[in-house]
């Protein structure tokens, strides 16, 4: 419950419409797409300036509310779910692109603009900004900040970090902080903006960004390859970048999630190979010729059982098809789909699918993978049914075992999705007390009440996810 | 998988669980573009439903956020999991309407239309009449200086301005077309529409005009009726399902191979007859045989390939989906193609054909306010394509791109043409 005194002083700030409490309107914002996390929040805040970001999180600071941070909440690690009540704020509605400079090559942004709007605006003018996550339909700006989103893109042009350059973000006790600028070097102090960057809403509300814009490749192309064999596949990744291609995307996808694509849109593909690869390239159009020649030459070497390249966009199309649909594929078989993203060293590939592989057999489980070979950001999707207890509790311990594997093999627990509260018992396997301790240092820093995103990222629980029944 | 019914809502357990929240509805979503909360989007009101079965929330708490749905189903496109919230929607608002008390005016215009009126369509040419003799009497011209108008409820005096000229009382579509020429096309019976036929009865007669050129025998069986997509939509699932098994009925009696429509909206529901009657024993099977059988004219046009000769229209045109005939019925690419048929046209694809322009049903009237914020954002882009024609092809669409006109001052300029009407003046059919 929230104080009636302090709801007042709320719609003082923002107006009545945008301070929701009823029922309904807690429910609408007590999940984000991770499955099996849900808590009713107390109050949901739509703030439509930084101003008012910054007077709402003094009340909050004074009252010593959880404040959430929240932008269209389709983050898979549980970040956006208000764990411990409190307020959730809502950015939707700070949707504005400031400005695209076109001399400095920077789009700045408010937290609540989607990814994909960016995107044709700024290709509209013949611009680029690579960052590509799976939601980014839906997904704002401020969340791939936040949680540091990847894509399919990550191989050749990195991640969310490696575009933001300046940030405004509002501290816990309302003060405004400027991190960067329209700088390719800046080196005064300790680099905040990096920091705030993957904070996961813990530190600070990120209220503007600017980031940094590339000009639009000229051309791309797709091909795609099959291989009987998975070794032969990895190996085939491995050679190609040996071969100095760094191909903008390398998608995986293993027999399970092919077999599952093939009954749902019946494309033909074969059910009896281990590994499809889906490659792009993108450049000048020579260079765009000659990568995809060559990686089609090294698909063969490699005993690709068939190597497709595509002339025309339509053909291009037809070929992403597969990978397009992976996850609708998936997401239709079993009621629950836990999408995760454990992550290893490029070169581990074939060991870490073939470790999914028998762990899924050992817990008599339905774990397909697939995701971005060329990074090792592998994505093993679970087919389950929240109902059945005991299957569930066969997902944690695999999934347990799947964690174990990547840290084993110099991997990590989260390439893209973030710890949040699904992967928070796992964070120390990851950094070690050192590293935990260290994190909790920056968190004190910033957040010395610890309201804001309360119970991420650090947890004292033992691993284990359960329904929360409000 | 276990197909438990949720006490709340009579929504399948499974249905409700399918849902995974990954928010890619919520891109889609119109009323999400004009209220950016959780509770305008397509996964918050699943969210909401599957609160009322957990015991969370009470059927009163989530009215209002699913009143809010057009219904336009783009949600459903957009899903990876192909969760079917059409059919979610539709037993919540049953559920709902059982459970709603509604004011005496609202009780008596949902008796008189819901019961009375569309069910039965010689009434509906009673109506047509009426509407006729207010136009042609000099009514309408003293009502319209009187500023009378402007002080009926439900923003009656908006619809009012941009009604068509209706057709007579006694203008009649034929029972039986027999074409000219000996064809070896199989016989369609012609689904009328009641709204279609008392507004825009000159659509109606364009199509049959346009399938007799085309070559098919065509028969309109009296004994048709509302497709009972309004009352689906209004909670009243019941009538829907009465309303079902009449029209099953009357195209096994007629014998006719196809089912003919020209309305995105009552298409989509004829078409889905089969999800509607899912669980009956008795009629399961037969609404299968009947949406087999159902087809958009553009369906029917499209794939003929001999469309009847096309005189050339110098003049640029865009196209507004309709929802229900895109998201529902899959037919998108036949009326673009049909529209480009037609020698001399400079088609234009307007950006965001696809999203809803806020008739939806009976939306308009009912959410006038939120229905025009989504039309007047809808004309900004057909302003953009500097077309003199916008096609469409449902009912609804046509009154509401005909208001969309009106509200951008446009009138004169620019025409709203349902695309029977266009392919019929191209071939001098009218």
């Amino acid at each position: 419950m929230i104080d009636p005194q302090v709801k007042q002083r709320l719609v003082e700030i923002v107006g009545e419409n945008w301070v929701l409490d009823q029922p309904e309107e807690l429910v609408a914002y007590s999940y984000d797409s991770t499955p099996m996390y849900q808590e009713l929040p107390d109050i949901v805040v739509l703030p439509k300036t930084t101003e008012e970001v910054a007077k709402v999180m003094r009340i909050a600071y004074e009252y010593g509310i959880p404040v959430i941070p929240r932008g269209s909440a389709t983050n898979l690690s549980g970040g956006t779910v208000p764990l411990k009540g409190g307020l959730v704020l809502a950015l939707n509605r700070m949707n504005q692109i400031l400005e695209i400079d076109e001399e400095n090559l920077t789009a700045t942004v408010q937290p609540g603009v989607i990814t994909q709007e960016l995107h044709q605006t700024v290709e509209a003018k013949g611009l680029f900004y690579p960052p590509d996550p799976g939601s980014l339909r839906i997904s704002t700006i401020g969340g791939n900040i936040a949680e540091n989103a990847g894509g399919l893109r990550g191989l050749k042009y990195g991640v969310t970090k490696d575009y933001v350059i300046a940030l405004e973000a509002v501290l816990p006790n309302g003060d405004i902080l400027h991190t960067g600028g329209k700088l390719a070097k800046d080196v005064a102090g300790y680099d905040l903006t990096k920091l705030l960057i993957g904070s996961e809403g813990t530190l600070a509300v990120i209220t503007k960004a600017t980031l940094k814009l590339l000009p639009l490749p000229e051309t791309k192309r797709t091909m795609l390859a099959i291989f009987k064999d998975l070794t032969d596949a990895a190996r085939a990744v491995s050679k190609i970048i040996a071969n100095k291609i760094i191909p903008v995307t390398l998608e995986f996808m293993d027999n399970g999630t092919i077999n599952v694509v093939e009954d749902y849109v019946k494309i033909g593909l074969p059910r009896d190979v281990e590994a499809i690869l889906l490659m792009e390239q993108d450049g000048s159009k020579d260079q765009v010729d000659r990568d995809i020649e060559k990686m089609a030459e090294i698909c063969r070497q490699e005993q690709a059982v068939s190597v497709q390249v595509a002339s025309t966009a339509k053909e291009a199309e037809q070929l992403m098809t597969a990978r397009r649909m992976a996850l609708s594929a998936l997401a239709r078989l079993k009621p629950t789909t836990i999408l995760e993203d454990a992550t290893v060293p490029r070169s581990e590939l074939a060991p870490m699918v073939e470790t999914i592989k028998n762990v899924a057999k050992k817990y008599n489980l339905m774990i397909c993978t697939f995701g971005h070979a060329g990074d090792g950001n592998l994505h093993p999707t679970c087919l389950t049914d929240v109902r059945n207890a005991d299957e569930i509790k066969r997902v944690e311990k695999a999934f347990d075992e799947i964690y174990e594997k990547t840290i084993e093999l110099g991997g990590t627990i989260t390439g893209e999705h973030g710890v949040g509260i699904a992967k928070a018992g796992y964070l120390e396997w990851k950094v070690g007390k050192s590293g935990i301790e260290v994190m909790k240092g920056i968190k004190k820093a910033f957040d010395p009440k610890g309201i804001l995103n309360p119970g991420k990222l650090f947890t004292d629980q033992p691993r284990k996810r359960v329904v929360i029944q409000s | 998988m276990s197909h438990q019914i949720s006490l709340a809502l009579g929504i399948s357990e499974d249905d409700l669980l399918n849902c995974m929240q990954c928010g890619f509805c919520l891109s889609v979503c119109p009323t999400y573009k004009i209220i950016p909360k959780e509770t305008a989007t397509p996964r918050g009101r699943i969210a909401l439903m599957k609160a009322v079965q957990d015991g969370g929330l009470v059927t009163k708490d989530i009215t209002e956020s699913l009143d809010l749905c057009l219904g336009c189903r783009a949600c459903e496109v957009a899903c990876p999991s192909g969760v079917q919230y059409g059919t979610m929607l539709e037993h919540a608002k049953e559920v709902i309407t059982e459970q709603t008390n509604f004011s005496a005016p609202v009780k008596a215009v949902r008796w008189l239309f819901l019961k009375q009126l569309l069910p039965y369509p010689k009434r509906m040419k009673w109506i047509r009449g009426g509407i006729r003799i207010y136009q042609k009497s000099g009514l309408q011209k003293i009502a319209r200086k009187s500023g009378i108008l402007k002080t009926l409820p439900w923003h009656m005096g908006a619809f009012e301005a941009v009604l068509p000229e209706v057709a007579p009382f006694r203008a009649k579509l034929p029972k039986r077309v027999e074409p000219n020429a000996k064809t070896n096309k199989p016989t369609v019976a012609f689904f009328s529409g009641c709204i279609q036929d008392t507004v825009f009865h000159e659509t109606n007669v364009s199509t049959m005009k346009l399938l007799e050129a085309a070559g098919f025998p065509i028969v309109t069986p009296e004994d048709q009726t509302c497709c009972g997509a309004v009352h689906a939509h209004a909670g009243e699932v019941d009538l829907a399902k009465d309303l079902a098994k009449k029209n099953i009925e009357m195209l096994e009696r007629s014998g006719a191979s196809y089912l003919v429509n020209n309305q995105g909206g009552c298409g989509a529901m004829l078409k889905e007859y089969d999800k509607l009657l899912a669980d009956d024993p008795v009629w399961a099977e037969r609404a299968k045989a009947f949406v087999k059988k159902v087809k958009d004219i553009n369906e029917i046009l499209a794939e003929i390939d001999e469309l009847p000769k096309l005189y050339p229209m110098n003049v640029r045109v865009t196209y507004q989906d309709s929802c229900h005939l895109t998201n529902v019925q899959k037919v998108t690419l036949q009326p673009r193609k049909l529209i480009q048929s037609i020698p001399g046209i400079e088609y234009v694809e307007m950006v965001g054909a696809g999203t809803c322009c806020g008739s939806a049903g009976t939306y308009n009237i009912v959410h006038y306010d939120e229905s025009m914020q989504i039309l007047d954002a809808k004309m900004i882009n057909v302003i953009n394509t500097q077309a003199e024609i916008v096609v469409v092809a449902n009912p609804g669409c046509q009154m509401q791109m005909r208001m969309g006109v009106q509200r951008a001052g446009l009138e004169g300029k620019v025409r709203v043409m349902h695309i029977a009407d266009l392919l019929a003046e191209a071939a001098r059919l009218k």
